[in-house]
């Protein structure tokens, strides 16, 4: 189907190789296990597969069909049609990496333009060409830290309220290594600043979330201090589309900015390919894993893109390097890209008062309900809340489910039991008045 | 120095203030006070119209080079072909607008097509489990190494701190053992291109945890002692972790699973035929024999509760009592899985037994239409794949970086040139099984052409590409001035 070779020609290519069937070309694969039974259905053809998959498809109710107020670090927003349009172009996604520059500068000069908006939203000095996702961003930044201080740092303090997910993920990630994990079995309700009693000379970052899993939001300026004043590193993992409207973190003195790229333009896709974006500050840029394109020029004197320090990488440095990272997220940085260009500063600025103002609504909206009040209501907060419900918030959650609406995510899941009737819940662009109002009245009915 | 020219700007040189690319609603809730201590004052994206955007960005694809443009030989890379139906079924709004926490109840068709690609992932590399979660390939090997790692250590077998990783092995092989915290050892290969069975009979003591192998390996050969080199490793304690990378070679010719491999990933984005998107995203599933299932990364996609009369199977993820962790947010490439399982529908089983032998015959066509030109090391009946010196002794100025360079003025993407390590001034050529035979004959009279030149012409392999929107990218320049972002000064 995709092979576009015919027999005779398969027959003419054997001759010009010397052999008589395409059998003895794998002379080498041990004869026992040589053309096993492979049980799979009966190929089949391109029109039966694409209703395969949109029955597949049908079997699942969407963000769209439902109401949702599902955040938790994926969220529903819109993107504009002109993002898909370029990403479907094949002359982006049918390249490989760009190691060729001199016939890849497509690819590079996005790539560059996708540094300097990481940058440019971060307040940072230089961003790599992506990691996986947010979370494997966080591992990448732990292990950095602890490189920048030759193995001689090895404590990374975790805020709890970090995503579980990406305190989860570094754990995995660093199994095997010498680094240790504190800080985050401190109660979530602790300020920021409860976490310097981990930080001393034994630590190389302290890692934080901005807006945190809970959606709250705090300056992390005399954080970064104190971190600094004991030697260590303030790592911030942010939702970029809150920087549209919020103070950067490069401006608070981070020196590791990471952030989960997925609001920028790329679809839920139930979890994945999301984008892992990486800042930091200049002096650092060896010690950064990842790809990394700079400008230069070619031997005609045009300004030119090339991937850059590529030393520090897996395939020059082997078992040396800091990171075995090679596949990115090419293309969802290319998305990103495209969405912040449409979007520019005034447009990413008011779907982020958008988010503000409606999430704002429905808290206030909610917390005026009996038995419902807000989880952290001193705590200034982006687009997302903890509610606290009368009943369990899982319990609360699949009774609204009955009536199509995805009220949010129930914390107990990650937090256990102190958090059981606490409801995470999520307000984007996507949620118009009049489905806050309907959460507000089918929450209202559950005491 | 004269002015650089300046050939498409950056989006940010377009700007005009004022312009937008795109308009959002007005706010239809009564507003909050924002939290005036914590707003940012500036933010300098660009100010563009859509318009703008659309050209600028139509404007650099076409200075990329794409496996939809032309022919892509890319060594280890398995550039094949991108079927269009995936594309459109990977945005099909069931599958893109459904999201990662939803109740398992309100996303069965998604959680199903996860559950029937592990199940074809297993069959067709005659594993016993799967987890989907790995982002890409080198994802794939931390979490195979991790596995190895967590094995030893629950069987209390905790000496065991070395991996093995041939010399023709791709980067990551040493870089993910090393960040499992292993020691790695190099092991030679052989003149014919196999492991040096001696050497690794000398190194497998009772501190080895595992060999990281990659079958066929990156000459593209497939090892010749496998089973001995196997059993060696098992038989000293150690387990064996198969590269995916070149999976392509043996679908419906060998099953890695039966072989003896303990674990392995696989690349959806090689050898399922999922785009490499520039990069990524990828997609790096991990599957293994029974013994390392319970330390897969969680979760897996199980069934919950089996089909009755009345109703299919209720299907659920599902947490390995061993696990490893969790190696990423959610459940892994989702969107590009999709495709991979779209891929595999349309194949079946014959269908992909097809695959590998054309990717094979055509490997194996190139390399008998290039050996008398170009100097082949490990000249045999090869995989995928086959590796040949881009250098001749009588034209000693000409290096593989000038046929590489050159290929692009006849429109071809070049060969992956300076790897693998153990061969001097490799081209390493791969052309996939889903390039014709006119395609590859193109490419021979071009290599046929790049050789002649080499010893009649070299000056055009120096200054080559020659019609090329670039010209040869000044790398030394980039790395002094470290010029990263837009407004960057060099250093």
């Amino acid at each position: 189907m995709y092979s576009p070779l015919t027999q005779a020609q398969r027959q003419a290519m054997l001759e010009q190789i010397g052999v008589a069937r395409i059998a003895d070309l794998f002379q080498d694969v041990p004869e026992a296990y040589r053309y096993p039974a492979l049980r799979l259905p009966p190929p089949m053809t391109e029109m039966e597969v694409a209703e395969e998959l949109r029955a597949l498809a049908e079997d699942n109710e969407t963000v769209r069909d439902l109401v949702s107020f599902l955040g938790a670090g994926a969220y529903n927003h819109y993107v504009p049609a002109a993002v898909d349009a370029i990403l479907s172009r094949g002359e982006f996604y049918t390249a490989y990496t760009p190691y060729q520059p001199e016939i890849s500068q497509g690819t590079l000069q996005a790539l560059f333009e996708y540094q300097s908006m990481v940058c440019a939203l971060t307040g940072m000095e230089v961003a790599n060409a992506s990691h996986y996702d947010g979370a494997t961003a966080v591992a990448e930044a732990a292990v950095m830290a602890y490189h920048i201080f030759r193995g001689k740092r090895p404590k990374v303090v975790l805020s709890p309220a970090l995503h579980p997910h990406y305190r989860e993920t570094t754990r995995t990630y660093t199994q095997g290594s010498p680094i240790v994990y504190v800080g985050d079995d401190l109660p979530p309700d602790a300020a920021p600043e409860a976490l310097l009693d981990w930080v001393d000379d034994t630590t190389a970052l302290v890692m934080v979330q901005y807006p945190d899993f809970f959606g709250r939001i705090y300056d992390f300026t005399a954080l970064a201090e104190a971190v600094h004043a004991r030697g260590a590193l303030l790592g911030v993992a942010v939702n970029p589309l809150a920087l549209g409207l919020l103070k950067p973190p490069g401006e608070m003195g981070a020196d590791i900015v990471t952030g989960e790229g997925q609001p920028l333009g790329i679809p839920l896709s139930f979890g994945g390919p999301y984008l892992g974006m990486f800042a930091t500050r200049k002096k650092y840029v060896r010690k950064m894993a990842g790809r990394l394109v700079g400008q230069t020029v070619d031997s005609r004197g045009q300004r030119a893109f090339v991937l850059t320090l590529s030393a520090r990488e897996q395939h020059i440095r082997r078992e040396r390097a800091t990171s075995n990272i090679c596949s990115n997220q090419g293309l969802m940085t290319l998305a990103a890209t495209v969405y912040l260009s449409l979007l520019g500063q005034h447009g990413l600025r008011h779907v982020a008062e958008l988010n503000y103002h409606k999430a704002h609504y429905a808290a206030r909206q909610l917390a005026a309900l009996p038995g419902y009040r807000l989880r952290f209501p001193e705590t200034p907060f982006f687009n997302e809340f903890a509610l606290h419900c009368p009943a369990p918030a899982d319990e609360i959650a699949a009774h609204l489910l009955e009536h199509d609406i995805l009220a949010g995510y129930p914390l107990g899941q990650a937090y256990g039991e102190a958090f059981r009737d606490v409801l995470l819940v999520a307000v984007t662009e996507m949620n118009t008045r009049a489905e806050i109002d309907l959460l507000v009245e089918a929450l209202g009915e559950v005491h | 120095m004269a002015a650089e020219k300046v050939r498409e700007p950056l989006i940010f040189e377009y700007t005009s203030p004022g312009r937008r690319g795109v308009r959002f609603p007005e706010v239809d809730v009564p507003t909050a006070p924002l939290p005036t201590e914590l707003l940012r004052s500036t933010l300098p994206l660009p100010e563009v119209s859509e318009v703008d955007v659309v050209r600028h960005y139509t404007r650099l694809s076409h200075l990329n080079h794409a496996v939809d443009i032309n022919f892509y030989p890319l060594g280890s890379c398995t550039m094949k072909y991108n079927p269009k139906i995936n594309e459109a079924l990977a945005r099909l709004p069931g599958f893109a607008h459904v999201h990662p926490l939803q109740p398992e109840i309100t996303v069965q068709g998604a959680l199903r097509l996860m559950y029937e690609l592990q199940e074809s992932l297993k069959e067709i590399t005659g594993f016993a489990a799967c987890s989907l979660q790995p982002a890409a390939g080198a994802h794939g090997e931390l979490v195979g190494v991790h596995m190895i790692w967590a094995y030893h250590q629950d069987r209390g077998d905790t000496r065991r701190n070395k991996i093995l990783v041939p010399d023709s092995a791709h980067g990551t092989n040493p870089a993910s053992s090393a960040m499992s915290g292993f020691q790695v050892v190099e092991i030679p290969s052989d003149e014919r291109g196999n492991i040096d069975l001696d050497v690794l009979k000398a190194a497998c003591d009772d501190t080895l945890a595992g060999l990281m192998l990659t079958n066929p390996n990156t000459l593209g050969l497939f090892e010749e002692h496998l089973l001995e080199v196997i059993e060696t490793v098992h038989a000293a304690g150690g387990l064996v972790y198969g590269d995916g990378a070149n999976l392509n070679a043996l679908l419906g010719i060998a099953k890695p699973g039966e072989l003896g491999f303990d674990v392995m990933h696989l690349n959806l984005h090689k050898t399922f035929a999922t785009p490499h998107g520039g990069g990524g995203p990828g997609s790096g599933p991990v599957v293994c024999a029974p013994h390392l299932a319970d330390f897969l990364p969680a979760p897996i996609v199980v069934i919950k509760e089996e089909a009755t009369d009345e109703l299919p199977p209720l299907y659920g993820f599902a947490t390995p009592p061993k696990t490893i962790g969790r190696v990423k947010a959610f459940h892994g490439h989702f969107g590009v899985m999709v495709k991979a399982f779209a891929y595999i529908l349309m194949m079946g089983a014959s269908g992909l037994r097809q695959v590998a032998e054309d990717a094979v015959l055509n490997a194996n066509y190139l390399r008998a239409r290039l050996q008398e030109a170009y100097h082949i090391p490990y000249n045999r009946i090869c995989m995928h794949e086959f590796v040949a010196e881009g250098h001749w002794e009588d034209a000693p100025d000409v290096h593989a970086l000038d046929i590489a360079k050159r290929l692009m003025d006849f429109g071809f993407h070049p060969p992956t040139n300076y790897f693998p390590l153990i061969v001097r001034e490799a081209l390493m050529i791969e052309p996939t099984e889903t390039e014709s035979k006119e395609t590859l004959d193109a490419f021979v009279e071009a290599m046929l052409q790049i050789a002649e030149e080499a010893h009649t012409n070299p000056e055009v392999l120096h200054s080559a590409p020659h019609t090329t929107p670039f010209g040869r990218v000044d790398e030394v320049k980039a790395a002094r001035d470290l010029v990263l972002r837009w407004g960057d000064r060099p250093r």
